[in-house]
């Protein structure tokens, strides 16, 4: 055991208590998960808190108890292993270790003579999960946040039984569900109803007397007046759910997840039920896992996004930032319209929004109240919260309802000279401090900002399409913006739910300039003579959550080619005008059809005759993006190379395997044959020297 | 407009075990304890649909933070009762979960609702007696009471000044058999289907749950004699004789009848009258004597009639004087014959229903009584009774 000792965790502890329950002869053992801390910091399992378990199961089976049942603390059961103590193990041996560790605790639950129950009073993900998994009876609470087994999405496996124990108790079309595709859907989570539904609990209770009924319903079951009655598992469609999973994996990773291929491949163990083997193979990929680079880059990037997305590097005291109690919208389009909206939904305050004439004003009004209708429809929202949000936004084309706004953000046309005349306009309206945020995507806030009297309130607010999903927003700060107005800028983002970085005012900031270098060379390829096929294909290999032209069908040709156009002018040498892309823009047409490059776009470019291999677009694609990020860090448009990764994952959806893109640019060694040198010091997102 | 009054019934009662302050429910929460109550209610008589109660009157004597915020209300709600279930905070000290049935009755006599809970809880531990109070300082200038009446304890001292017939010995020996009725209750099954588990926890031990109270005690007359006398030098008062600081909650249902025979809820006593009544509030303790008059004259009846009596043991002197009173023996078996807070605890406003629930089940045991009485004294100088007439009664049918 000291050989796995981790020096920092937070150890949960097992704590035992006999209790007399009515109607039983003999007390019960009640194990009690508790890290000492409240639910912020959730239970999780080092090597010390599986000894603890052990040890509270053993004194537990000493007293010969009616039954034993494990419990959480307030919020929370377990949210599964300490994976900050993964990348400290020393080597392979001791990776298999702490999965033989877990399996050994958890195996004494499901080999009990005594019964053995999980009571599930909280969140419960991954190795908290399993522990619940291997009792014999769970009893779920209506009140726990979340029930998920995330390993995949990390780059890991449910190696503690996950794979083996959930198939043969919920059948392999859920199991699936909730081991592989779950994880790879933004990490989607199971309400207590559809865990109960599908099977991983026996009972769903009430939150408000979740113990005491758990407590009653274990002494049914002991005493034999409560009947479990479990549906059979139907075995006959195993290879045909797994052959089906696999196949819709191969399509949108192409092998890029080891984790959900040997996950897949211990659910294909789990069918004939031999739990010592299956297990085995659980401590075998885990092993392989926890060594991966994959796994690494998934570690390095939930910390990004746990850690670094709720602490932005490099915003200004928190005490700068100024109330904002009414926002002004310029402009009623759908972008307007879909900020109008979340703005008001999050800071809870009048939203005022204006255009040119009345028709598009009530059009903008119209889609936000189409919206708060529909959330209400589908029970997304009470009818309080929407009756105060038709009552917070309004539309005028009267710009004086902007004077007591604090907050006025522009979506127009993205034109610097539209814009500018927008804000020379409102200067004369609104107070001095008030902020002008700007929804841009690629112009220059300064610029913007540069004949205003108070330029230092101006500042670049960039959201990602569709607004109200995304979580990404890059905050820009023009060379004469104050910290007054960023301090205001971050505080906003973070009521708005969105996770903020700091980015310097450099042409199409960080998501944007990365995209389209990226799509660049992909589209030179393609004016190269490349069939469309192969360079849509090329980056296959990656993972990446769309292909590239889906990708430029979801910006939308047209803004691809302007934010082209943008960049071209700021960097001509690396930043290529595509006539082909102007070609498709100008069509009209999709570029992609159901997932086929659409043959009707295809026939309108004009080629040439030096087509490249998928392997060479690729590797000029990822040289382009080590070349660009290491550009921008050397121009100081982040602080460092974390903030382009988070803005990657988090506005782009880049995945984790690939830690958002430096550390794979690392580990392929991308980032030295191009810049001389690595983003980031060898085992900070990858397996260490 | 000519109505009737309706006749009220006592459906079914619950309450937790009692703790000792400090203890099993240190780091419990006074309002899950008494919804916890209202939960197990609805849960044990499933018949009654939730949208029928249409009150919620839950006492509390200090009534801040997780006593306040209109207890009544917020448990409802709390427990899951419908948004539309209204709901209020009742005090009167010891006498609230008394008060708070009375209240509601009162209103399903004149037909202002069906169906009603009533109930009361006292984190002591969390709220000892006296906190936050503000006292007027005119009770001193003007001598309108003496300060020893807002020590309970002292106005027990009071009290056996006025009845120095009543030894320390025999306050000693009603404590110890008060203590031994209610051990052989436990052992003989009586007072646990009162009883609603409570989940409890501890940083050290992790989850519990709390099934039986926690105040009893094996005890003797030596050890009682032991004792100090903390609220007078070589005083009378002791820990032994009195009822202790206490944690707990209890619950109700009372219904109009013809409701509950509508609704097939179990009749477990009818309400035949009650009375509140104030006396001098140094001797608070006297309280019972004049209310209980009150209500039998109320309800046309004698002493004689009552079969059955449960009496809040706030201290052993006051029970003691209220028997001389009415020329019962300290022993009689009509009078707590499953002991009392003496030895279960009295969590002060939670305490009137725990009388009710135990009348209730004797009544179901003593088919040949008809007739018996709640009683209790009351802070400030007040005592409070209700008569109950017992369904089950053999004469009636």
């Amino acid at each position: 055991m000291s050989a796995l000792a981790a020096p920092n965790e937070v150890v949960t502890r097992a704590l035992l208590r006999s209790v007399t329950v009515p109607g039983l002869d003999r007390p019960a053992a009640l194990i009690t998960l508790d890290n000492g801390f409240d639910h912020t910091k959730p239970n999780t399992f080092g090597p010390a808190g599986l000894t603890s378990l052990d040890e509270a199961i053993t004194a537990a089976l000493a007293a010969d108890p009616a039954f034993i049942a494990v419990t959480g603390k307030p919020y929370i059961f377990c949210v599964g292993a300490d994976i900050v103590g993964l990348p400290q193990l020393a080597d392979r041996a001791q990776a298999l270790e702490i999965g033989r560790l877990g399996h050994r605790v958890f195996a004494r639950l499901r080999e009990s003579t005594v019964p053995t129950f999980a009571f599930v009073n909280g969140a419960a993900m991954g190795g908290g999960l399993e522990l619940a998994l291997h009792c014999h009876y769970r009893t779920l609470s209506g009140g726990a946040a979340a029930l998920a087994l995330p390993e995949v999405s990390l780059g890991l496996v449910p190696g503690w039984g996950g794979t083996q124990l959930l198939p043969n108790l919920i059948g392999i079309p859920a199991a699936t569900q909730v081991i592989i595709q779950n994880p790879l859907m933004q990490n989607k989570m199971l309400k207590p109803k559809q865990a109960a539904e599908m099977g991983i609990a026996d009972v769903l209770l009430e939150p408000a007397d979740f113990l005491e009924r758990s407590l009653e319903w274990a002494a049914g079951v002991v005493r034999g007046q409560v009947t479990v009655t479990r549906p059979e598992v139907d075995k006959d469609m195993w290879a045909g759910v797994l052959y089906f999973a696999r196949e819709t994996l191969n399509q949108r990773l192409h092998g890029a997840v080891p984790a959900a291929y040997k996950a897949l491949d211990l659910l294909e163990t789990a069918k004939d039920g031999d739990f010592a083997a299956g297990t085995a193979a659980e401590d075998e990929a885990l092993a392989d896992l926890v060594f991966s680079e994959e796994l690494r880059s998934g570690l390095y990037a939930f910390d990004l996004v746990q850690r670094r997305a709720k602490r932005p590097a490099g915003a200004p005291d928190k005490g700068l930032a100024r109330p904002v109690t009414k926002v002004g919208i310029v402009g009623a389009g759908l972008m307007a319209s879909q900020l109008a909206l979340l703005f008001a939904r999050r800071l809870q305050v009048p939203v005022v929004m204006t255009d040119l004439d009345q028709s598009r004003v009530d059009k903008g009004v119209g889609y936000v109240h189409t919206q708060i209708e529909k959330a209400v429809t589908k029970g997304r929202m009470d009818k309080g919260t929407a009756a105060k949000l038709y009552g917070l936004v309004s539309g005028t084309v009267d710009k004086s309802a902007f004077a007591d706004a604090d907050f006025v953000i522009e979506a127009v046309f993205e034109d610097l000279g539209v814009k500018k005349q927008v804000w020379a306009e409102l200067e004369k309206i609104v107070s001095p401090e008030a902020v002008l945020a700007t929804n841009t995507s690629s112009l220059s806030i300064t610029e913007m900002a540069a004949e205003l009297e108070h330029p230092e309130r101006v500042v670049g607010f960039h959201f990602f399409n569709p607004v109200a999903v995304l979580p990404l927003l890059e905050i820009v700060r023009g060379e004469r913006t104050d910290d007054a107005t960023l301090a205001t800028a971050f505080a906003v983002g973070k009521q708005l739910k969105k996770s903020s970085v700091l980015v310097k005012d450099a042409p199409a900031f960080v998501v944007n300039r990365l995209l389209t270098r990226f799509l660049g060379t992909v589209f030179a390829a393609v004016d190269a003579g490349t069939p469309l096929d192969v360079a849509n294909s090329a980056l296959d290999p990656l993972g990446l959550p769309m292909r590239p032209l889906a990708l430029l069908q979801l910006v939308g040709p047209a803004v691809a080619y302007h934010v082209g156009g943008t960049l071209h002018t700021a960097y001509p040498d690396r930043f290529g005008v595509s006539e082909n892309l102007k070609r498709i823009a100008d069509s009209g047409k999709p570029i992609v059809v159901d997932d086929q490059v659409n043959d009707e776009v295809a026939t309108l470019l004009v080629v040439g005759d030096q087509p490249l291999t998928a392997e060479q677009v690729r590797q000029n694609a990822l040289d382009a993006l080590a070349q660009e990020i290491r550009l921008m860090l050397d121009e100081g448009v982040v602080a460092e190379a974390q903030d382009i990764d988070l803005c990657m994952i988090l506005g782009a959806g880049w995945p984790f395997h690939l830690g958002g893109v430096t550390p794979y640019l690392d580990r392929s060694g991308t980032s030295e044959r191009v810049t001389g040198k690595r983003f980031l010091p060898r085992g900070a997102a990858s397996l260490p020297a | 407009m000519p109505r009737e009054v309706r006749d009220v019934v006592f459906v079914d009662g619950v309450r937790t075990p009692f703790g000792k302050a400090g203890g099993m429910y240190a780091n419990t929460r006074a309002d899950d304890l008494v919804i916890r109550c209202i939960r197990e209610l609805l849960r044990r008589n499933p018949q009654l649909p939730p949208e029928r109660v249409e009150e919620v009157a839950i006492a509390a004597t200090t009534q801040i933070g997780d006593q306040g915020l209109t207890i009544g209300r917020t448990a409802a709600l709390l427990a899951g009762l419908p948004k539309t279930v209204p709901g209020f905070a009742i005090d009167r000290m010891c006498a609230g979960a008394m008060t708070a049935v009375t209240t509601v009755a009162s209103g399903i006599a004149m037909g202002a609702y069906d169906v009603a809970i009533a109930g009361g809880v006292e984190h002591m531990g969390r709220h000892p007696m006296g906190e936050g109070v503000d006292p007027n300082p005119r009770i001193i200038a003007e001598k309108l009471v003496d300060p020893s009446a807002l020590v309970m304890g002292a106005t027990a001292e009071n009290l056996h000044d006025l009845v120095p017939h009543i030894t320390k010995a025999r306050t000693d020996a009603f404590a110890l058999a008060s203590q031994q009725k209610t051990a052989k209750a436990y052992a003989n099954g009586k007072l646990q289907d009162d009883l609603v588990p409570v989940a409890i926890r501890d940083a050290e031990g992790g989850w519990g749950l709390a099934g039986v109270d926690e105040a009893p005690r094996d005890t003797s007359l030596e050890k009682l004699a032991t004792l100090k006398t903390p609220f007078r030098p070589h005083g009378k008062v002791t820990a032994g004789n009195a009822a202790g600081l206490n944690d707990g909650a209890t619950a109700s249902l009372l219904a109009d009848e013809a409701t509950a025979r509508e609704l097939g809820l179990p009749i477990a006593m009818r309400l035949v009258s009650f009375g509140f009544v104030g006396v001098e509030p140094e001797v608070m303790g006297v309280g019972p004597i004049p209310s209980t008059e009150k209500a039998l004259r109320l309800a046309g009846l004698s002493i004689d009639d009552i079969g059955l009596f449960e009496l809040n043991e706030a201290f052993a002197v006051q029970v003691l004087a209220f028997l001389d009173h009415f020329g019962i023996a300290d022993d009689d078996p009509r009078v707590n014959p499953w002991g009392g807070a003496i030895a279960i605890g009295h969590p002060l406003a939670s305490s009137g229903v725990r009388l009710m629930t135990q009348l209730a089940r004797q009544f179901a045991e003593h088919p040949e009584v008809r007739y018996g009485v709640t009683a209790m004294c009351i802070g400030i100088g007040m005592g409070g009774t209700v008569i109950w007439e017992n369904p089950h009664w053999e004469g009636a049918k």
